[in-house]
Protein backbone atom coordinates (compact mmCIF):
# COMPACT_ATOMS: atom_id res chain seq x y z
CA UNK A 1 0.00 0.00 0.00
CA UNK A 2 1.42 3.15 -1.13
CA UNK A 3 1.92 6.44 1.08
CA UNK A 4 -0.93 8.82 -0.01
CA UNK A 5 2.16 11.38 0.23
CA UNK A 6 3.27 10.02 -3.00
CA UNK A 7 0.22 10.61 -5.20
CA UNK A 8 0.68 13.58 -7.74
CA UNK A 9 -1.00 17.10 -5.83
CA UNK A 10 -2.92 17.47 -9.51
CA UNK A 11 -5.11 14.30 -8.04
CA UNK A 12 -6.50 16.48 -5.33
CA UNK A 13 -8.09 19.38 -7.43
CA UNK A 14 -10.02 20.31 -3.88
CA UNK A 15 -7.00 21.55 -1.93
CA UNK A 16 -5.44 23.21 -5.64
CA UNK A 17 -9.02 25.32 -5.87
CA UNK A 18 -9.01 27.10 -2.69
CA UNK A 19 -7.84 29.81 -3.18
CA UNK A 20 -10.57 32.27 -4.54
CA UNK A 21 -10.20 34.67 -8.02
CA UNK A 22 -10.14 38.13 -8.10
CA UNK A 23 -14.07 38.04 -9.23
CA UNK A 24 -14.91 35.51 -6.09
CA UNK A 25 -13.23 38.05 -3.76
CA UNK A 26 -15.29 41.04 -5.01
CA UNK A 27 -18.37 38.99 -4.71
CA UNK A 28 -17.10 38.51 -1.33
CA UNK A 29 -16.93 42.02 -0.65
CA UNK A 30 -20.03 42.89 -1.82
CA UNK A 31 -22.08 40.41 0.10
CA UNK A 32 -20.37 41.00 3.30
CA UNK A 33 -21.66 45.09 2.48
CA UNK A 34 -24.77 43.76 1.51
CA UNK A 35 -24.94 41.37 5.11
CA UNK A 36 -24.20 44.90 7.24
CA UNK A 37 -26.53 46.73 5.56
CA UNK A 38 -29.22 44.27 5.92
CA UNK A 39 -27.97 43.73 9.46
CA UNK A 40 -28.63 47.78 10.17
CA UNK A 41 -31.99 47.86 8.59
CA UNK A 42 -33.28 44.92 10.66
CA UNK A 43 -32.02 46.28 13.44
CA UNK A 44 -33.22 49.50 13.27
CA UNK A 45 -36.45 47.45 11.83
CA UNK A 46 -36.85 45.79 15.31
CA UNK A 47 -36.18 48.96 17.15
CA UNK A 48 -39.32 50.73 16.00
CA UNK A 49 -41.70 47.60 16.82
CA UNK A 50 -40.02 47.14 20.10
CA UNK A 51 -40.70 51.18 20.41
CA UNK A 52 -44.10 50.76 19.52
CA UNK A 53 -44.77 47.86 21.53
CA UNK A 54 -43.57 49.88 24.59
CA UNK A 55 -45.83 52.96 23.32
CA UNK A 56 -48.98 50.31 23.39
CA UNK A 57 -48.30 49.13 26.83
CA UNK A 58 -47.27 52.46 28.26
CA UNK A 59 -50.24 53.70 29.12
CA UNK A 60 -51.48 50.99 30.89
CA UNK A 61 -48.15 50.72 33.11
CA UNK A 62 -48.36 54.89 33.32
CA UNK A 63 -52.05 54.33 34.54
CA UNK A 64 -51.19 51.36 36.98
CA UNK A 65 -47.82 53.55 38.31
CA UNK A 66 -50.36 56.71 38.98
CA UNK A 67 -53.57 54.70 40.83
CA UNK A 68 -50.82 52.77 42.87
CA UNK A 69 -49.47 56.20 44.08
CA UNK A 70 -52.17 58.31 44.68
CA UNK A 71 -54.80 55.08 45.68
CA UNK A 72 -52.37 52.22 47.69
CA UNK A 73 -52.46 54.27 50.61
CA UNK A 74 -56.67 54.28 50.66
CA UNK A 75 -56.55 50.76 49.89
CA UNK A 76 -56.62 49.39 53.32
CA UNK A 77 -59.04 46.15 55.22
CA UNK A 78 -61.42 49.39 55.91
CA UNK A 79 -61.84 49.60 52.87
CA UNK A 80 -62.93 46.12 51.63
CA UNK A 81 -64.80 45.55 54.63
CA UNK A 82 -66.93 48.78 55.40
CA UNK A 83 -69.95 51.12 53.90
CA UNK A 84 -69.06 54.88 53.20
CA UNK A 85 -69.21 57.33 55.95
CA UNK A 86 -71.07 60.32 55.73
CA UNK A 87 -69.48 63.50 54.42
CA UNK A 88 -66.77 64.85 56.74
CA UNK A 89 -65.96 61.55 58.76
CA UNK A 90 -62.75 59.95 57.81
CA UNK A 91 -62.67 56.19 56.92
CA UNK A 92 -65.27 54.18 55.56
CA UNK A 93 -64.92 51.99 52.43
CA UNK A 94 -66.50 50.53 49.68
CA UNK A 95 -67.59 47.75 50.91
CA UNK A 96 -70.66 47.77 49.16
CA UNK A 97 -69.98 48.66 45.71
CA UNK A 98 -67.07 45.77 45.60
CA UNK A 99 -70.04 43.40 46.61
CA UNK A 100 -72.61 45.63 44.00
CA UNK A 101 -70.19 44.70 41.35
CA UNK A 102 -70.10 41.29 41.89
CA UNK A 103 -74.03 40.68 42.53
CA UNK A 104 -73.90 43.12 38.77
CA UNK A 105 -71.79 40.78 37.01
CA UNK A 106 -73.36 37.89 37.83
CA UNK A 107 -76.29 38.68 36.82
CA UNK A 108 -75.17 39.94 33.62
CA UNK A 109 -73.46 36.34 32.98
CA UNK A 110 -76.62 35.11 34.34
CA UNK A 111 -78.33 37.08 31.24
CA UNK A 112 -75.68 37.39 29.18
CA UNK A 113 -73.52 33.95 28.98
CA UNK A 114 -76.47 31.44 27.92
CA UNK A 115 -77.69 33.67 25.41
CA UNK A 116 -74.10 34.44 24.07
CA UNK A 117 -72.56 30.97 23.69
CA UNK A 118 -76.02 29.42 22.42
CA UNK A 119 -76.13 32.27 20.05
CA UNK A 120 -72.44 31.68 19.07
CA UNK A 121 -72.71 28.03 18.48
CA UNK A 122 -76.21 28.55 16.60
CA UNK A 123 -74.14 30.77 14.21
CA UNK A 124 -71.85 27.67 13.52
CA UNK A 125 -74.38 25.04 13.31
CA UNK A 126 -76.38 26.41 10.79
CA UNK A 127 -73.97 28.93 8.99
CA UNK A 128 -74.74 30.18 5.77
CA UNK A 129 -78.68 30.12 6.41
CA UNK A 130 -80.31 33.70 5.98
CA UNK A 131 -80.99 33.66 9.67
CA UNK A 132 -77.38 33.18 11.12
CA UNK A 133 -75.97 35.95 8.36
CA UNK A 134 -78.52 38.25 9.97
CA UNK A 135 -78.06 37.20 13.30
CA UNK A 136 -73.92 37.72 13.11
CA UNK A 137 -74.58 41.27 11.24
CA UNK A 138 -76.81 42.49 14.12
CA UNK A 139 -74.11 40.99 16.82
CA UNK A 140 -71.41 43.05 15.32
CA UNK A 141 -73.83 46.31 15.17
CA UNK A 142 -74.79 45.14 18.97
CA UNK A 143 -71.21 45.17 19.66
CA UNK A 144 -70.11 48.44 18.44
CA UNK A 145 -73.57 50.08 20.13
CA UNK A 146 -72.49 52.65 22.85
CA UNK A 147 -73.07 51.30 26.11
CA UNK A 148 -75.12 54.37 27.14
CA UNK A 149 -77.54 53.52 24.60
CA UNK A 150 -78.10 49.58 26.43
CA UNK A 151 -78.77 51.58 29.14
CA UNK A 152 -81.71 53.22 28.18
CA UNK A 153 -82.75 49.63 26.86
CA UNK A 154 -82.95 48.09 30.08
CA UNK A 155 -83.95 51.48 31.30
CA UNK A 156 -86.81 51.36 29.48
CA UNK A 157 -87.41 47.20 30.06
CA UNK A 158 -87.08 47.42 33.71
CA UNK A 159 -87.10 50.46 35.39
CA UNK A 160 -89.38 52.85 33.15
CA UNK A 161 -92.24 50.05 33.30
CA UNK A 162 -91.74 49.38 37.65
CA UNK A 163 -91.03 53.09 38.56
CA UNK A 164 -87.76 52.61 40.55
CA UNK A 165 -83.60 51.65 39.70
CA UNK A 166 -82.75 48.10 40.21
CA UNK A 167 -79.94 45.82 40.40
CA UNK A 168 -82.03 43.22 37.68
CA UNK A 169 -81.80 46.51 34.94
CA UNK A 170 -78.28 47.24 35.77
CA UNK A 171 -77.46 43.35 34.95
CA UNK A 172 -79.70 43.24 31.88
CA UNK A 173 -77.80 45.99 30.80
CA UNK A 174 -74.11 44.81 31.42
CA UNK A 175 -75.68 41.13 30.06
CA UNK A 176 -76.75 43.02 26.91
CA UNK A 177 -73.31 44.30 26.61
CA UNK A 178 -72.08 41.12 26.60
CA UNK A 179 -73.85 38.84 24.44
CA UNK A 180 -72.01 40.26 21.21
CA UNK A 181 -68.69 40.05 22.70
CA UNK A 182 -69.78 36.27 23.95
CA UNK A 183 -71.79 35.32 20.81
CA UNK A 184 -68.69 36.31 18.46
CA UNK A 185 -65.74 34.38 20.04
CA UNK A 186 -67.96 31.22 21.14
CA UNK A 187 -68.19 31.32 17.01
CA UNK A 188 -64.66 31.71 16.90
CA UNK A 189 -63.69 28.79 19.07
CA UNK A 190 -66.35 26.50 18.11
CA UNK A 191 -65.47 26.99 13.93
CA UNK A 192 -61.96 25.91 15.30
CA UNK A 193 -63.55 22.58 16.58
CA UNK A 194 -61.88 20.17 13.76
CA UNK A 195 -64.97 18.83 11.65
CA UNK A 196 -63.43 15.27 12.23
CA UNK A 197 -64.14 15.19 16.18
CA UNK A 198 -67.80 16.10 15.12
CA UNK A 199 -68.23 13.06 12.80
CA UNK A 200 -66.71 10.73 15.76
CA UNK A 201 -69.18 11.54 17.80
CA UNK A 202 -72.13 11.37 15.18
CA UNK A 203 -70.69 8.32 13.78
CA UNK A 204 -70.59 6.63 17.80
CA UNK A 205 -74.40 7.22 17.68
CA UNK A 206 -74.52 10.85 19.59
CA UNK A 207 -77.26 12.74 18.30
CA UNK A 208 -76.77 15.67 16.44
CA UNK A 209 -77.60 18.28 19.64
CA UNK A 210 -75.71 16.38 22.21
CA UNK A 211 -72.75 16.32 19.80
CA UNK A 212 -72.77 20.12 19.95
CA UNK A 213 -73.56 20.70 23.43
CA UNK A 214 -71.11 18.18 24.49
CA UNK A 215 -68.31 17.03 22.32
CA UNK A 216 -68.14 20.45 20.27
CA UNK A 217 -68.74 23.29 23.49
CA UNK A 218 -66.31 21.01 25.74
CA UNK A 219 -63.60 21.10 23.24
CA UNK A 220 -64.27 25.05 22.67
CA UNK A 221 -64.55 25.61 25.93
CA UNK A 222 -61.37 26.53 27.00
CA UNK A 223 -61.41 29.53 24.12
CA UNK A 224 -65.12 29.92 25.47
CA UNK A 225 -64.37 30.84 28.91
CA UNK A 226 -61.32 32.97 27.47
CA UNK A 227 -64.04 34.80 25.84
CA UNK A 228 -66.33 35.17 28.96
CA UNK A 229 -64.05 36.45 31.44
CA UNK A 230 -62.74 39.27 28.36
CA UNK A 231 -66.54 39.71 28.79
CA UNK A 232 -66.53 40.32 31.93
CA UNK A 233 -63.75 42.09 32.52
CA UNK A 234 -64.72 44.57 30.10
CA UNK A 235 -68.60 45.42 31.78
CA UNK A 236 -66.82 45.03 35.24
CA UNK A 237 -65.78 48.41 34.77
CA UNK A 238 -68.57 50.05 32.56
CA UNK A 239 -70.18 53.29 34.33
CA UNK A 240 -72.48 54.66 31.42
CA UNK A 241 -75.07 51.07 31.53
CA UNK A 242 -75.32 51.64 34.82
CA UNK A 243 -75.98 55.36 35.47
CA UNK A 244 -79.86 55.28 34.90
CA UNK A 245 -79.88 51.13 35.83
CA UNK A 246 -78.32 50.00 39.31
CA UNK A 247 -78.19 54.00 39.79
CA UNK A 248 -75.72 53.23 42.91
CA UNK A 249 -76.62 53.18 46.35
CA UNK A 250 -74.73 54.34 49.71
CA UNK A 251 -75.94 51.57 51.71
CA UNK A 252 -75.50 47.98 51.80
CA UNK A 253 -78.14 46.64 49.53
CA UNK A 254 -78.27 43.40 48.03
CA UNK A 255 -82.21 43.32 46.86
CA UNK A 256 -82.22 42.72 43.21
CA UNK A 257 -85.32 45.01 42.77
CA UNK A 258 -83.63 48.29 44.51
CA UNK A 259 -80.94 49.97 43.39
CA UNK A 260 -77.47 48.73 44.11
CA UNK A 261 -74.37 50.14 44.40
CA UNK A 262 -71.60 49.67 41.80
CA UNK A 263 -67.65 50.29 41.95
CA UNK A 264 -67.63 52.49 39.00
CA UNK A 265 -70.68 54.37 39.57
CA UNK A 266 -69.02 55.14 43.36
CA UNK A 267 -65.52 55.80 41.73
CA UNK A 268 -67.50 58.26 39.45
CA UNK A 269 -69.65 60.09 42.60
CA UNK A 270 -66.80 59.95 44.63
CA UNK A 271 -64.01 62.04 41.75
CA UNK A 272 -66.94 64.41 41.02
CA UNK A 273 -67.26 65.38 44.36
CA UNK A 274 -65.50 68.61 46.26
CA UNK A 275 -64.19 66.28 49.69
CA UNK A 276 -60.50 64.83 49.88
CA UNK A 277 -61.55 62.12 51.76
CA UNK A 278 -63.58 60.99 48.89
CA UNK A 279 -60.90 61.71 45.77
CA UNK A 280 -58.88 59.53 48.02
CA UNK A 281 -61.78 56.79 48.43
CA UNK A 282 -62.19 57.29 44.68
CA UNK A 283 -58.26 56.33 43.65
CA UNK A 284 -58.51 53.29 45.77
CA UNK A 285 -61.75 52.48 44.20
CA UNK A 286 -59.87 52.75 40.57
CA UNK A 287 -56.92 50.65 42.00
CA UNK A 288 -59.26 48.00 43.22
CA UNK A 289 -61.26 47.88 40.26
CA UNK A 290 -58.14 47.50 37.80
CA UNK A 291 -56.71 44.77 39.87
CA UNK A 292 -59.65 42.98 39.79
CA UNK A 293 -59.38 43.39 35.48
CA UNK A 294 -56.11 42.48 35.88
CA UNK A 295 -56.73 39.71 37.67
CA UNK A 296 -59.59 38.63 35.39
CA UNK A 297 -57.80 38.82 32.34
CA UNK A 298 -54.66 36.80 33.76
CA UNK A 299 -57.25 33.80 34.97
CA UNK A 300 -58.05 34.00 30.78
CA UNK A 301 -54.83 33.51 29.65
CA UNK A 302 -54.74 30.69 32.23
CA UNK A 303 -57.47 28.79 31.38
CA UNK A 304 -56.62 29.00 27.47
CA UNK A 305 -53.44 26.55 28.60
CA UNK A 306 -55.61 23.43 28.02
CA UNK A 307 -54.15 19.66 29.15
CA UNK A 308 -56.37 18.39 26.31
CA UNK A 309 -55.74 20.34 23.97
CA UNK A 310 -57.62 19.32 20.84
CA UNK A 311 -55.44 20.79 18.38
CA UNK A 312 -52.03 20.03 19.71
CA UNK A 313 -50.18 16.72 20.29
CA UNK A 314 -50.09 14.07 16.91
CA UNK B 1 -70.04 -18.11 -16.25
CA UNK B 2 -69.64 -15.02 -14.76
CA UNK B 3 -73.22 -14.81 -13.22
CA UNK B 4 -72.47 -18.79 -11.84
CA UNK B 5 -69.39 -17.37 -10.29
CA UNK B 6 -70.51 -14.42 -8.97
CA UNK B 7 -73.71 -16.06 -7.46
CA UNK B 8 -71.41 -18.86 -6.08
CA UNK B 9 -69.62 -16.13 -4.49
CA UNK B 10 -69.75 -16.55 -0.41
CA UNK B 11 -72.40 -13.54 -0.08
CA UNK B 12 -75.51 -14.99 2.06
CA UNK B 13 -78.64 -13.80 2.08
CA UNK B 14 -79.15 -10.79 3.83
CA UNK B 15 -82.14 -12.61 5.62
CA UNK B 16 -79.97 -14.36 8.03
CA UNK B 17 -77.96 -13.44 10.74
CA UNK B 18 -76.57 -9.83 11.81
CA UNK B 19 -74.70 -7.60 10.43
CA UNK B 20 -74.91 -8.49 6.35
CA UNK B 21 -75.73 -5.18 4.21
CA UNK B 22 -77.48 -4.72 0.96
CA UNK B 23 -77.72 -2.71 -1.30
CA UNK B 24 -80.87 -2.02 -3.89
CA UNK B 25 -80.45 0.11 -6.19
CA UNK B 26 -78.95 2.49 -4.63
CA UNK B 27 -78.20 6.16 -5.73
CA UNK B 28 -76.99 9.02 -4.21
CA UNK B 29 -76.99 12.86 -5.14
CA UNK B 30 -75.15 15.55 -3.90
CA UNK B 31 -77.28 19.14 -4.99
CA UNK B 32 -77.77 18.50 -8.56
CA UNK B 33 -74.53 16.22 -9.15
CA UNK B 34 -74.96 12.26 -9.00
CA UNK B 35 -72.54 10.35 -6.82
CA UNK B 36 -73.93 7.04 -7.00
CA UNK B 37 -75.54 5.14 -9.68
CA UNK B 38 -78.32 2.69 -8.76
CA UNK B 39 -75.65 0.62 -6.78
CA UNK B 40 -76.68 -3.15 -6.16
CA UNK B 41 -74.13 -4.87 -3.67
CA UNK B 42 -74.51 -7.22 -1.21
CA UNK B 43 -71.75 -7.52 1.39
CA UNK B 44 -71.76 -11.04 3.95
CA UNK B 45 -71.27 -10.70 7.28
CA UNK B 46 -68.35 -12.16 9.22
CA UNK B 47 -65.91 -10.88 6.20
CA UNK B 48 -63.81 -8.49 4.40
CA UNK B 49 -65.43 -6.62 1.72
CA UNK B 50 -62.73 -3.83 0.08
CA UNK B 51 -64.11 -0.65 -2.29
CA UNK B 52 -61.25 0.33 -4.30
CA UNK B 53 -61.43 2.66 -6.92
CA UNK B 54 -59.50 5.72 -8.30
CA UNK B 55 -60.69 9.25 -6.30
CA UNK B 56 -63.85 10.33 -6.75
CA UNK B 57 -65.57 6.99 -7.72
CA UNK B 58 -68.69 7.08 -4.73
CA UNK B 59 -66.59 4.34 -2.77
CA UNK B 60 -66.84 6.54 0.06
CA UNK B 61 -69.63 7.95 0.07
CA UNK B 62 -71.57 4.44 -0.96
CA UNK B 63 -69.45 3.50 2.73
CA UNK B 64 -70.89 7.07 4.15
CA UNK B 65 -73.98 6.15 3.10
CA UNK B 66 -74.28 2.77 5.09
CA UNK B 67 -74.50 4.70 8.29
CA UNK B 68 -75.83 7.90 6.87
CA UNK B 69 -72.82 9.94 7.82
CA UNK B 70 -74.10 11.55 4.71
CA UNK B 71 -77.38 12.79 6.48
CA UNK B 72 -74.58 15.17 7.89
CA UNK B 73 -73.88 16.92 4.73
CA UNK B 74 -76.48 19.39 3.14
CA UNK B 75 -77.85 18.87 -0.11
CA UNK B 76 -77.82 15.39 -0.10
CA UNK B 77 -80.38 12.96 -1.29
CA UNK B 78 -80.76 9.42 -2.22
CA UNK B 79 -82.80 6.92 -3.65
CA UNK B 80 -83.26 3.42 -3.34
CA UNK B 81 -82.18 0.85 -0.22
CA UNK B 82 -79.44 0.16 1.57
CA UNK B 83 -80.77 -2.75 4.39
CA UNK B 84 -78.69 -4.21 7.21
CA UNK B 85 -80.16 -7.69 8.12
CA UNK B 86 -83.60 -6.50 5.87
CA UNK B 87 -84.18 -3.67 7.26
CA UNK B 88 -83.68 0.10 5.20
CA UNK B 89 -81.40 2.09 7.16
CA UNK B 90 -83.04 4.80 5.56
CA UNK B 91 -86.49 3.72 6.28
CA UNK B 92 -88.78 5.58 8.81
CA UNK B 93 -88.90 3.60 11.21
CA UNK B 94 -84.88 3.53 11.54
CA UNK B 95 -83.02 5.29 14.20
CA UNK B 96 -79.72 7.15 12.75
CA UNK B 97 -78.28 6.87 16.16
CA UNK B 98 -78.82 3.15 17.33
CA UNK B 99 -78.35 2.37 13.46
CA UNK B 100 -74.64 4.88 14.00
CA UNK B 101 -73.82 2.45 16.89
CA UNK B 102 -74.70 -0.82 14.82
CA UNK B 103 -72.81 0.08 11.91
CA UNK B 104 -69.48 2.15 13.19
CA UNK B 105 -67.32 4.05 11.22
CA UNK B 106 -63.61 4.23 11.17
CA UNK B 107 -62.27 7.69 9.83
CA UNK B 108 -58.74 8.16 7.30
CA UNK B 109 -57.75 10.67 9.50
CA UNK B 110 -57.77 9.44 13.18
CA UNK B 111 -60.23 11.52 15.04
CA UNK B 112 -59.54 10.58 19.07
CA UNK B 113 -61.82 13.54 21.54
CA UNK B 114 -59.10 15.48 23.26
CA UNK B 115 -59.75 13.58 26.30
CA UNK B 116 -58.33 10.68 27.92
CA UNK B 117 -57.22 7.40 26.53
CA UNK B 118 -60.05 5.58 28.83
CA UNK B 119 -62.98 8.15 28.65
CA UNK B 120 -62.61 8.00 24.38
CA UNK B 121 -63.13 3.91 24.83
CA UNK B 122 -65.37 4.41 27.58
CA UNK B 123 -67.43 7.41 25.48
CA UNK B 124 -69.94 4.86 23.64
CA UNK B 125 -71.16 2.93 26.26
CA UNK B 126 -71.46 5.96 28.50
CA UNK B 127 -73.83 7.84 26.12
CA UNK B 128 -75.72 4.32 26.31
CA UNK B 129 -76.33 4.42 29.96
CA UNK B 130 -73.42 2.86 31.32
CA UNK B 131 -72.26 4.35 34.62
CA UNK B 132 -71.21 1.43 36.56
CA UNK B 133 -67.70 1.38 36.76
CA UNK B 134 -66.03 -2.22 36.60
CA UNK B 135 -68.48 -2.66 34.02
CA UNK B 136 -66.94 0.54 32.02
CA UNK B 137 -63.63 -1.09 33.07
CA UNK B 138 -64.30 -4.24 31.46
CA UNK B 139 -65.31 -2.81 28.46
CA UNK B 140 -62.43 -0.81 28.34
CA UNK B 141 -59.90 -3.54 28.48
CA UNK B 142 -61.89 -5.64 26.45
CA UNK B 143 -62.06 -3.03 23.52
CA UNK B 144 -58.25 -2.21 23.96
CA UNK B 145 -57.77 -5.62 23.61
CA UNK B 146 -59.32 -6.59 20.75
CA UNK B 147 -58.08 -3.49 18.72
CA UNK B 148 -54.35 -4.84 19.74
CA UNK B 149 -53.61 -1.83 21.91
CA UNK B 150 -54.13 -2.68 25.55
CA UNK B 151 -50.52 -3.79 26.23
CA UNK B 152 -49.30 -0.22 24.79
CA UNK B 153 -51.45 1.94 26.79
CA UNK B 154 -52.65 0.15 30.34
CA UNK B 155 -50.48 1.90 32.16
CA UNK B 156 -51.70 5.64 31.16
CA UNK B 157 -55.00 5.07 30.52
CA UNK B 158 -55.66 8.40 32.08
CA UNK B 159 -53.14 10.07 29.88
CA UNK B 160 -54.83 12.29 27.09
CA UNK B 161 -55.42 10.17 23.58
CA UNK B 162 -53.75 13.09 21.45
CA UNK B 163 -50.20 11.82 22.90
CA UNK B 164 -50.21 8.62 21.51
CA UNK B 165 -48.54 8.39 17.90
CA UNK B 166 -50.57 7.88 14.66
CA UNK B 167 -50.83 4.54 14.58
CA UNK B 168 -52.10 3.92 17.87
CA UNK B 169 -54.49 6.95 17.95
CA UNK B 170 -56.24 4.59 14.67
CA UNK B 171 -56.03 1.68 16.79
CA UNK B 172 -57.73 3.77 19.54
CA UNK B 173 -60.33 5.29 17.39
CA UNK B 174 -61.26 1.89 16.31
CA UNK B 175 -61.18 0.40 20.12
CA UNK B 176 -63.54 3.34 20.59
CA UNK B 177 -65.73 1.76 18.00
CA UNK B 178 -65.85 -1.57 19.24
CA UNK B 179 -67.24 -0.07 22.35
CA UNK B 180 -70.35 -0.34 21.26
CA UNK B 181 -70.25 -3.31 20.29
CA UNK B 182 -71.23 -2.86 16.79
CA UNK B 183 -72.29 -5.68 14.13
CA UNK B 184 -70.48 -3.82 11.21
CA UNK B 185 -67.57 -1.49 10.92
CA UNK B 186 -66.51 0.76 8.06
CA UNK B 187 -63.23 1.80 7.73
CA UNK B 188 -62.39 4.74 5.21
CA UNK B 189 -58.82 4.54 4.23
CA UNK B 190 -57.68 3.51 7.67
CA UNK B 191 -54.37 3.26 6.58
CA UNK B 192 -53.37 6.11 3.91
CA UNK B 193 -51.62 8.10 6.80
CA UNK B 194 -49.62 5.65 8.36
CA UNK B 195 -46.24 4.08 7.88
CA UNK B 196 -45.99 0.45 6.74
CA UNK B 197 -45.44 -1.12 10.01
CA UNK B 198 -48.72 0.43 11.69
CA UNK B 199 -50.64 -0.64 8.75
CA UNK B 200 -49.46 -3.51 9.13
CA UNK B 201 -50.98 -3.79 12.47
CA UNK B 202 -54.20 -2.85 11.48
CA UNK B 203 -54.55 -4.99 8.79
CA UNK B 204 -53.71 -8.02 11.42
CA UNK B 205 -56.13 -6.32 13.25
CA UNK B 206 -58.74 -6.65 10.93
CA UNK B 207 -57.92 -10.11 10.22
CA UNK B 208 -58.63 -11.23 13.61
CA UNK B 209 -62.04 -9.03 13.79
CA UNK B 210 -63.46 -10.19 10.85
CA UNK B 211 -64.55 -13.52 13.22
CA UNK B 212 -66.91 -11.32 14.87
CA UNK B 213 -67.49 -8.39 12.69
CA UNK B 214 -68.67 -7.56 9.39
CA UNK B 215 -65.94 -5.27 8.17
CA UNK B 216 -65.75 -3.02 4.70
CA UNK B 217 -63.09 -0.97 4.06
CA UNK B 218 -62.29 1.62 1.49
CA UNK B 219 -58.58 1.58 0.09
CA UNK B 220 -56.54 3.27 -2.08
CA UNK B 221 -54.16 0.44 -1.88
CA UNK B 222 -54.59 -2.65 -3.80
CA UNK B 223 -52.21 -4.50 -2.06
CA UNK B 224 -53.67 -3.62 1.39
CA UNK B 225 -57.21 -4.62 -0.23
CA UNK B 226 -56.12 -7.90 -1.59
CA UNK B 227 -53.90 -8.85 1.48
CA UNK B 228 -56.98 -8.25 3.99
CA UNK B 229 -60.09 -8.50 1.93
CA UNK B 230 -62.35 -11.39 1.36
CA UNK B 231 -64.47 -9.75 -1.87
CA UNK B 232 -63.75 -6.78 -3.43
CA UNK B 233 -65.73 -4.62 -5.38
CA UNK B 234 -64.64 -1.92 -7.80
CA UNK B 235 -66.51 1.72 -8.00
CA UNK B 236 -65.96 3.68 -11.18
CA UNK B 237 -67.60 7.11 -12.01
CA UNK B 238 -70.07 6.50 -9.17
CA UNK B 239 -71.11 3.27 -10.60
CA UNK B 240 -69.92 -0.42 -9.30
CA UNK B 241 -68.36 -2.29 -11.93
CA UNK B 242 -67.50 -5.47 -10.45
CA UNK B 243 -67.41 -6.96 -7.22
CA UNK B 244 -66.33 -10.43 -6.82
CA UNK B 245 -64.03 -12.80 -4.26
CA UNK B 246 -60.61 -10.69 -4.13
CA UNK B 247 -58.70 -13.52 -5.76
CA UNK B 248 -60.93 -13.70 -8.40
CA UNK B 249 -61.06 -10.02 -9.05
CA UNK B 250 -56.93 -9.37 -8.82
CA UNK B 251 -56.32 -12.33 -11.46
CA UNK B 252 -59.30 -12.92 -13.63
CA UNK B 253 -61.40 -9.60 -13.83
CA UNK B 254 -64.50 -10.07 -15.95
CA UNK B 255 -64.85 -6.17 -16.93
CA UNK B 256 -62.06 -4.69 -19.10
CA UNK B 257 -61.90 -1.67 -16.48
CA UNK B 258 -61.27 -3.72 -13.61
CA UNK B 259 -58.44 -5.44 -15.53
CA UNK B 260 -56.85 -1.96 -16.74
CA UNK B 261 -56.85 -0.40 -12.95
CA UNK B 262 -56.11 -3.74 -10.96
CA UNK B 263 -52.94 -3.71 -13.14
CA UNK B 264 -51.95 -0.11 -12.47
CA UNK B 265 -52.94 1.37 -16.28
CA UNK B 266 -55.32 3.92 -14.77
CA UNK B 267 -56.65 5.48 -12.14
Amino acid sequence: MSAPATLPPAEVPPVEVSRPTARQRATARRTAATIRRRRLVNGFMVGLLVLAAVLATLPLVLILFHLLRSGASSVTLAFFTQLPKPVGESGGGMANAILGTLILVSLGCLFGLPIGIGAGLFLVERNGTRLATTVRFLADVLNGLPSIVLAIFAWNLLVRSVGHFSALAGGVALGAMMVPMVTRTTEEMVRLVPPALREAALALGYSRARTSLTIVLRTAMAGIVTGALVAIARVAGETAPLLFTAFGNQFASTALDRPIAALPLQIYTYAVSPYDEWHAQAWAGALVLIVLVLAISVTARTVTRNKFDARGGE
Amino acid sequence: MTAATLSAAPAEPAADGTGSIEAIGFSCFYGAKQALHAIDLAIPKRAVTAFIGPSGCGKSTFLRAMNRMNDTIPGTRHEGRILLDGADVYGASTDVVTLRQRVGMVFQRWNPFPKSIYDNVAFGPRINGERHRPTLDEIVERSLRRAALWDEVKDRLRESATGLSGGQQQRLCIARTLANDPEVVLLDEPCSALDPIATQRIEELLVELKRELTIVIVTHNLQQAARVSDRTAFFFLGRLVEVAPTQQLFTSPQQERTEAYVTGRFG
